[in-house]
Order: C-alpha cells, then sequence, then structure tokens
C-alpha cells in the first residue's frame, strides 16, 4: 500500500515536468510552423506586389487617320505608320506642334513600339482602311504604363525621373481626353516574348514548358514504372539488384545541372538533336524525374497489403496477371501522385534547361518539339535579367504563373490520391 | 469413418518433406497422408512449421526467394514438384483460404468470378453467373448478398468476407481446399459459420485446415497432426489424438503445458 | 508430465478436486473401519458416529461433482486432464456408495445389539473386512501413485476377498438351517458380509480407475469373479 501512494506521488511529481516538456514541444513546432508559413506569406505578398501591375496594361484608345500621303498600298507593307499614328494621336494633344522632330519623336514615343505594327498588320489585311478613320487601341510605352501605374512620381525632380515634365504634361493631356485605360493584360497570356516589355508575354515559355513536359511524361511514367515493377515484383534479391537500387537512389539526389551537361554532351553532341528544342528538354527532365517515380511507384507497390498478391496467386493468377490485375491498380493512385509531383518538381526546373540553351531569345511560340523555345522557369530568369523597368514586375507576374501551376498540379495529385484511395 | 480413411486411396501423399528458409531448416522430414473427403486438422505452437506444410500443398511457397522445399508431395499419386506441373495449374486444383479474410477491392461477384475468369472456366457471362451463385451458395453467403452482388467485398463484415475467400476459393472448382487459420480474425459466431461451412464443404473436397484452436481442430476435423519444431510428431484420428495421444508432446500440448 | 499447466489456475483446481477426492477417501476408510470395530465391540456409540458422519462424506461428493463441472466448462480439459476430472467423478461416487454400506453396516449394529447375537464368525468378518480396507487404501494410493503395479494387484486381491465372502456365505446357511431362531440376526450379518464385499468390488472400480487415468483404457474383463453363491445355492437345493 505504503508503495502505491509513492508511485502515484511519484508520477505526481513527474508529471508537472513533463506536461512542461510536451507544452515546450507543441510550443516548438507550432512557431516552426509559424515561421515557415511566414515565409511562404512573405514570398507570395512580395511577388504579388511586385507582381500585380503586370497583370494590367495601360493602353491608349484613340481615332487614327490612315493618311494615304503615309500610307499607300502599293508601298505595303512599307508606309509612315509611325507619322499616321503620332499625327493622330497629336489631335488629342492641342498646343503640341508635330513639326518640332523632338516633340515628334516624343509623341511618336508615348505609344509602344508594337503600335505600329499593330496598324501595319491591320492595313495589310485589309487595304480598303486606307483613308478612313479607325479607332485604335494600343499599348503605351513602358515609361508611361509606370506612370500610369504609380511606378514614377511626378513630384521627384525632372532630371531624376524617365520622363521629364512636358512628357507627364502630354500624358495628362491624354488622361484629360479620357483616352488612357487600364485593362486586364491578355498580353501576359497569348503573347510570346519580346524586346519591350509592355508587349513580352509568356505564350512561347507556356508551350515550350507543355512539351517539355509532355515529352518528359511520356519517357519517364512508362519507363519509371516499368523499373518499378521490375525491380519490386520480379528481380531477384541479390547483390546486383541492391546495387541498382541504391543508384536510383543516388540518381535522385544527383543536382540538376549534372543532368544538363549529360543531355548537353549527349543529345545535342551525340544524337545531334537541335539546340533549345522542348524534347531536349523533356528529355532531360525525364532523366530527372524517372528516379522520382520509380521510387514513388516502389513505395505504392511495397504498400499493398501482401494479402492481396497471396489471394490472386493462390487462386491460381500468374504473377503477371496478379501485378496487372491487382498490385498495380491498388497502387495507381500513388504512383500518380508520385509522378505529379515528380513533374511538377521538372516543370520549375531551371538549370539543366539552361545548359541546353532553352534560355534563347525567341519572340514566336513554338510549334512543336523540335522548334526553339523557352520555359516558364527559363522565361523568368531571361527576364530577370533584362533591364527594363517593365521586366521586374513581368518577373515577378510570370513567377505567380508558374506558381499557379505548381499549386494545380499538387491540388490535381491530392485530388487523384483521395479519389483512388482504396480502403481495405 | 476411419477405416474409409485407412482404406481409399490418400488424395495428397507426403514423404520425407524438408523445407529450409535460407540455412534454417522449417521442417525436418514430414510423411503424411491425406484423406479425400475429410477434414484434417494441423496443430502446433507458432512457429511450428504447420503454416509452412501447408503452403508446401499449394506450392504458395515458390513465391518466397530463399525457401527450399525437398521430398515428394503427390496430389492424386502425382508429384506436385515435378518440373512439368506448373504452379499456376496446382493451384487451381488445390484452393487456399488465408487467415485474414483477403477480398479484392472489387465487387462481391467479380471477386468470386475472378478465378473463373482468368482459368476460362465459363464460355459466357450466364455461365459465369451460375457458377457464381453455386460458389456462393455452397459458402452459405448467397442469401446474405444476392441482391448486392455489384457492392465491394471490402464492404462485409469479416465472418462474411472470410466466406467470399471460401466462395471465391470453390469459384474454381478446386479439389483440396486448404485453409491457413481462416478462423483467427473472426467472432465466436463467425467461426462457428465457417466450422458448419467447412464441414458441409468436406463432403466435396479434402479440407485441410491450420488452426491455432485446438478445439476447432477436435471440432471440424477427422485426423489432426500436430507439429512441433518442425516435426511431425503426431498424426491420427482427432478423437484419439484429443482423448489418448500416444505422444506425450502432443498431450502437453493439448493438455496445454507447452506453448 | 512433470511441468504443471502454463494457466496454472488449472494446475490449482485439478489439485483441488483430486485432494477433496482423497480425503473423501480418507473419511470412507475410517467409517469403515469404524463400523467394524464398532460391530466386532458393540460400540453403539461408535456405530451412531459412522452414521452421523456419512454426511460428511454426501456434502464432499457434491462438492466434486460441483468442481468437476466446473472445471469441465471452463477449463475443456482434453486427454490426461480429461481423464483426471472423468476419473475422480466416478471415484467420488464409488466412494460415497462405500460410505452409505459403512453406514448401513454401522446401523446393522443396532439391530444385532438386540439379538445379542454373539457368533464365531466375527473374526471371519474382521478378516474379511482387513481385506477390502487395504484394498481400499492401496487402490487410493495407486491412484496418487499412478502405480500400475499395485492396482493390478488390488484386482487381484478382490479374489481372496470374495473367497471369504463365499465360505462366510456357507457358514451363516449351515447356521440358519441348524436354528431357525438364528435366521434374522444371520441375515444382517450375512447383508454386513456382502456390504463389505461390495466395498471390495468398489476398491477394484477405483484400481481400474488409476489405471484409466494412466493407460486411457481399461484392463481387460477377466478379473477373478469368485462371488460363486449363486452358484452353490442352486448346488445346495439340488443337494
Amino acid at each position: 500500500m505504503e508503495n502505491q501512494t509513492s508511485t502515484i506521488q511519484l508520477v505526481q511529481a513527474s508529471l508537472v515536468r513533463r506536461k512542461r516538456k510536451e507544452r515546450f514541444l507543441k510550443g516548438l513546432g507550432l512557431s516552426a510552423i509559424c515561421f515557415a508559413f511566414l515565409m511562404l506569406a512573405t514570398l507570395v505578398i512580395s511577388l504579388v506586389a511586385s507582381g500585380h501591375s503586370a497583370f494590367v496594361q495601360t493602353h491608349v484608345t484613340f481615332e487614327v487617320f490612315v493618311d494615304p500621303d503615309e500610307i499607300r498600298e502599293k508601298r505595303l507593307p512599307r508606309g509612315g505608320f509611325d507619322d499616321a499614328l503620332a499625327a493622330s494621336l497629336a489631335e488629342y494633344l492641342p498646343g503640341v506642334d508635330l513639326s518640332d522632330r523632338a516633340t515628334k519623336k516624343q509623341v511618336e514615343k508615348i505609344l509602344s513600339n508594337g503600335a505600329q505594327f499593330h496598324l501595319r498588320d491591320l492595313v495589310v489585311a485589309d487595304p480598303s482602311l486606307i483613308g478612313q478613320t479607325i479607332e485604335l487601341t494600343v499599348p503605351v510605352s513602358d515609361p508611361y504604363d509606370q506612370l500610369n501605374k504609380g511606378g514614377i512620381d511626378p513630384d521627384t525632380p525632372e532630371e531624376n525621373r524617365r520622363l521629364n515634365d512636358k512628357q507627364i504634361a502630354m500624358f495628362n493631356q491624354l488622361v484629360a481626353a479620357d483616352t488612357i485605360s487600364k485593362p486586364l493584360n491578355w498580353g501576359l497570356i497569348i503573347n510570346a516574348d519580346s524586346r519591350f516589355p509592355e508587349l513580352a508575354g509568356l505564350k512561347g515559355a507556356l508551350i515550350g514548358s507543355a512539351w517539355a513536359l509532355l515529352v518528359c511524361f511520356l519517357i519517364s511514367f512508362p519507363l519509371g514504372i516499368g523499373a518499378a515493377i521490375y525491380l519490386e515484383e520480379f528481380a531477384p534479391k541479390n547483390r546486383f539488384s541492391n546495387l541498382i537500387e541504391v543508384n536510383i537512389n543516388n540518381l535522385a539526389a544527383v543536382p540538376s545541372v549534372v543532368f544538363g551537361l549529360l543531355a548537353l554532351s549527349v543529345f545535342i553532341g551525340w544524337f545531334g538533336l537541335p539546340r533549345s528544342a522542348p524534347l531536349v528538354g523533356g528529355m532531360t527532365l525525364a532523366l530527372m524525374t524517372m528516379p522520382t517515380i520509380i521510387i514513388a511507384t516502389r513505395a505504392a507497390l511495397k504498400s499493398v497489403p501482401p494479402s492481396i498478391r497471396e489471394a490472386a496467386l493462390g487462386l491460381g493468377a500468374s504473377p503477371q496477371q496478379t501485378v496487372f490485375g491487382h498490385v498495380l491498380p491498388l497502387a495507381m493512385p500513388g504512383i500518380l501522385t508520385g509522378t505529379i509531383i515528380g513533374l511538377a518538381q521538372a516543370l520549375g526546373e531551371t538549370a539543366p534547361l539552361l545548359l541546353i540553351g532553352m534560355n534563347a531569345f525567341i519572340t514566336s511560340a513554338p510549334d512543336g518539339p523540335l522548334s526553339s523555345a523557352t520555359t516558364l522557369p527559363t522565361q523568368i530568369f531571361i527576364w530577370a535579367d533584362s533591364p527594363e523597368r517593365g521586366f521586374a514586375s513581368r518577373t515577378s507576374a510570370a513567377i505567380l504563373v508558374l506558381l499557379g501551376f505548381l499549386i494545380t498540379m499538387n491540388a490535381v495529385a491530392i485530388f487523384l490520391r483521395s479519389k483512388f484511395e482504396r480502403k481495405w | 469413418m476411419e477405416t474409409a480413411a485407412e482404406t481409399a486411396a490418400p488424395k495428397i501423399t507426403a514423404k520425407n518433406v524438408d523445407v529450409f528458409y535460407a540455412d534454417t531448416q522449417a521442417l525436418h522430414n514430414v510423411s503424411v497422408d491425406i484423406p479425400d473427403r475429410q477434414v484434417t486438422a494441423f496443430i502446433g505452437p507458432s512457429g511450428c512449421g504447420k503454416s509452412t506444410f501447408l503452403r508446401c500443398i499449394n506450392r504458395m511457397n515458390d513465391t518466397i526467394p530463399i525457401c527450399r522445399v525437398s521430398g515428394d508431395i503427390t496430389l492424386d499419386g502425382q508429384d506436385i514438384y515435378d518440373p512439368n506441373v506448373d504452379p499456376v495449374q496446382l493451384r487451381a486444383q488445390v484452393g487456399m483460404v488465408f487467415q485474414k479474410p483477403n477480398p479484392f477491392p472489387k465487387s462481391i461477384f467479380d471477386n468470386v468470378a475472378y478465378g473463373p475468369r482468368i482459368h476460362g472456366l465459363s464460355k459466357d457471362r450466364a455461365e459465369l453467373e451460375g457458377i457464381v451463385e453455386k460458389a456462393l451458395r455452397r459458402a452459405a453467403l448467397w442469401d446474405e448478398v444476392k441482391d448486392r452482388l455489384d457492392t465491394p467485398g471490402t464492404g462485409l463484415s469479416g465472418g462474411q468476407q472470410q466466406r467470399l475467400c471460401i466462395a471465391r476459393a470453390i469459384a474454381t472448382r478446386p479439389e483440396v481446399l486448404l485453409m491457413d487459420e481462416p478462423c483467427s480474425a473472426l467472432d465466436p459466431i463467425a467461426t462457428a459459420q465457417i466450422e458448419e461451412l467447412i464441414q458441409d464443404l468436406s463432403s466435396r473436397f479434402s479440407v485441410v485446415i491450420v488452426t491455432h484452436s485446438m478445439q476447432q481442430a477436435a471440432r471440424v476435423s477427422q485426423r489432426t497432426a500436430f507439429f512441433h519444431l518442425g516435426n511431425l510428431v503426431e498424426f491420427g484420428n482427432t478423437d484419439d489424438i484429443f482423448t489418448r495421444p500416444s505422444d506425450s508432446r502432443t498431450e502437453a500440448y493439448i493438455t496445454g503445458r507447452i506453448g | 508430465m512433470n511441468s504443471g499447466h502454463i494457466l496454472s489456475a488449472f494446475d490449482t483446481d485439478l489439485e483441488r478436486i483430486q485432494s477433496h477426492m482423497l480425503r473423501m477417501g480418507g473419511l470412507v476408510e475410517t467409517a469403515l473401519h469404524d463400523a467394524m470395530t464398532a460391530l466386532e465391540k458393540g460400540d453403539l456409540e461408535l456405530a451412531a458416529k459412522v452414521r452421523s458422519e456419512d454426511q460428511a462424506i454426501d456434502d464432499l461428493e457434491e462438492e466434486i461433482r460441483q468442481e468437476v463441472e466446473r472445471v469441465i466448462a471452463l477449463r475443456s480439459p482434453t486427454a490426461g486432464d480429461l481423464r483426471t476430472v472423468l476419473s475422480v467423478l466416478t471415484m467420488a461416487s464409488t466412494l460415497e456408495r462405500c460410505g452409505d454400506y459403512a453406514r448401513n453396516m454401522a446401523k446393522r449394529t443396532f439391530v444385532l445389539e438386540e439379538f445379542r447375537y454373539s457368533s464365531t464368525l466375527n473374526g471371519t468378518l474382521r478378516r474379511m473386512s482387513r481385506v477390502v480396507e487395504t484394498m481400499l487404501t492401496d487402490a487410493l494410493d495407486a491412484y496418487v501413485d499412478r502405480d500400475m503395479a499395485k492396482a493390478e494387484d488390488v484386482i487381484e486381491r478382490d479374489f481372496e476377498a470374495d473367497q471369504i465372502y463365499n465360505s462366510l456365505f456357507r457358514e451363516l446357511l449351515t447356521h440358519m438351517m441348524e436354528d431357525p431362531r438364528t435366521i434374522a440376526p444371520a441375515m444382517h450379518l450375512h447383508f454386513i458380509a456382502k456390504n463389505i464385499e461390495r466395498v471390495g468390488d468398489h476398491a477394484t472400480n477405483l484400481a481400474e480407475q488409476a489405471i484409466y487415468l494412466v493407460t486411457g483404457s481399461f484392463p481387460s474383463d477377466d478379473r477373478p469373479k469368485q462371488d460363486v453363491t449363486t452358484v452353490n445355492l442352486t448346488e445346495l437345493r439340488d443337494g
């Protein structure tokens, strides 16, 4: 009896200490999560703060007189499109004298460089426009875009800003004429890359990434699953298969830039495949993704209860029938999850793609896996390197687009897992 | 019954069977004659080799790479370890029911139809449905599941799942049914139902059951084999084993003196 | 079977029912001995004690029956354990019958005292009783020691008890034929002798249980059957 009371006393004495430790551990875990969350929030907030302006684009809408003196049908596609635009825009700027060459230059500079090509394309497509007045909406050039979005403060001394007082006055006249608008910037998605930030878009990068991922999936998924099934279900367990297993695990940990070097020397140097092609990019990414898929597939196969294998074998199913009829379907959710996570990793991979030249400046979207292209992460890399102010916000916007895709892919992985997961 | 067992040719004959796991010998020189259309029970403490021997009979041990079997086991006089015998074909003849109910995560119908399908036992859907119904009826499960054949087999209760597994095993029309502790995960009522079913099945098949419950062996079997430390210690009529065992180890085990 | 059960409570249960049975055996031995002494010495006090103590034997038998019931229900004994339990049950009822015979002898002692019938037969009865008492003791010892030889010896000795009974039977018959007044006491004496002879038979049964306990089967039924009084009777009538 004496012993029992002393036990209770000892327990009570230690209970305080134990509970304190428990609280400490809980607190530690909670603060770790808070810290991680804070970091994530900082990242997203800073990206949104710097990138949100890239999702809208300042446009100017004005009546353009397609002057037959400047633009003649016979000389198309050449013509004085810039002069026609400047003259029409000057109509909205009372007191601006276009005969002064410097002033004319400044008026021209309000519009994006792409505006004259846009007009040219319209006129080439429909020469009857010559001599008519049409309403045109074109992006303004980057400095005015910045001014409109508050990127340039008119209160700073004139010598410290990219626009002088006269230019700001001209822009304000346009604003007063109600010609300036700020619609959603679809150009970010539907335009290819450009030297001019107001025209630059992600179309080329998105299509390039899509091709690369498709190639990567087509190579790594069947090969990865095949290898995993062989290793897990059929390979004899000996020193050789152990060696293979260790090497696959090592492969998953190899720095990605090494795969880029390998691809450069083998795919491009040896096979003679074209540089900057999504095919080569996809093959490189497949090399990286395959170990991930093999490991995920093996884990998924291992987690299928052995009783299912025994049940099938006990009924006289052959090993192949057992694997493909029972084990693989049950492992599929895990395999798909692993694959999608591997592909998401591949989607965000930059280093190996830089080495195979996927950071080239390409102003048109690729029309196949063999044409030159960039991918989302390499596009971000290119933009981050560009000096123009407008690219800073576009870089952040592109990162947000990439993050959006990654989140979507992970969401699909979670959805697939919960949908196909079976209880037994 | 006894005379029938002694005079009729045995269904399965094992002679001098040794089983090794890598360098460890799991079974020592086991020789036993298993009669047809009777229930034979294997009893013994854990790790005595009774399950190992059971798994020799349908060559399930083949799936374990380090396992090596020597000696002769014949089914109706045919050596089952003959190189010409395919384990797939053998397992169609010798069905097996496992310790834990393990229905496939498919519908009840597909569970039972799986064996007949892979072995091509039916010509068309109607015939397959007939086979499934017959197997479920024989497993005393038909009345409980006939209205929900397309629901998952994993949704049944433990006892029903085990009877589903028995139905699945007998749907391939085996000649021998091996049961590895079929009731160890079940409650007493479900156990009684399975035992009743085993009695019923023994009129058609040779049933071999491994059990940890000596009372179960006493209740369902006509012949009992006692394994201890990898040896077959005693094999005889269940009545004799449980009243007058001839080996002191058997007596010690069934009276609860050694585990 | 040196080692005990893994479940030690099972051992305790088996030991308890066996020790109850042996205590019962001790009580029966005493009762038999006292009944014989009371008869021999005409000690009515002792005879009364034998009669009253039979209740304790009956109570023990009931207790054993209940405990056996419990052990079978809770422990599901098999093989040797099952035989132990079954033999204890059988032996308890056998001993209870022996106790009844002793009580019956004590009861008849009162009647015999009224007749004041003293006969030379007391010595023979004493001898027979001694043989049967040893048989009883030896049968119980054989059970305790699982001693097959001793048990077989007990079965052999029943022959001796039967022979003494046969000679007693003839003697009593002669007495009754010579002097019809002795018929009543002689009948009582005969019943006493028959009781002792029955106890001998029961001792044989106990010895058989000891053999069953060890071997799992009963000895073949060629035990010496020497109660030939039925034959003798016909002989006498015919003669």
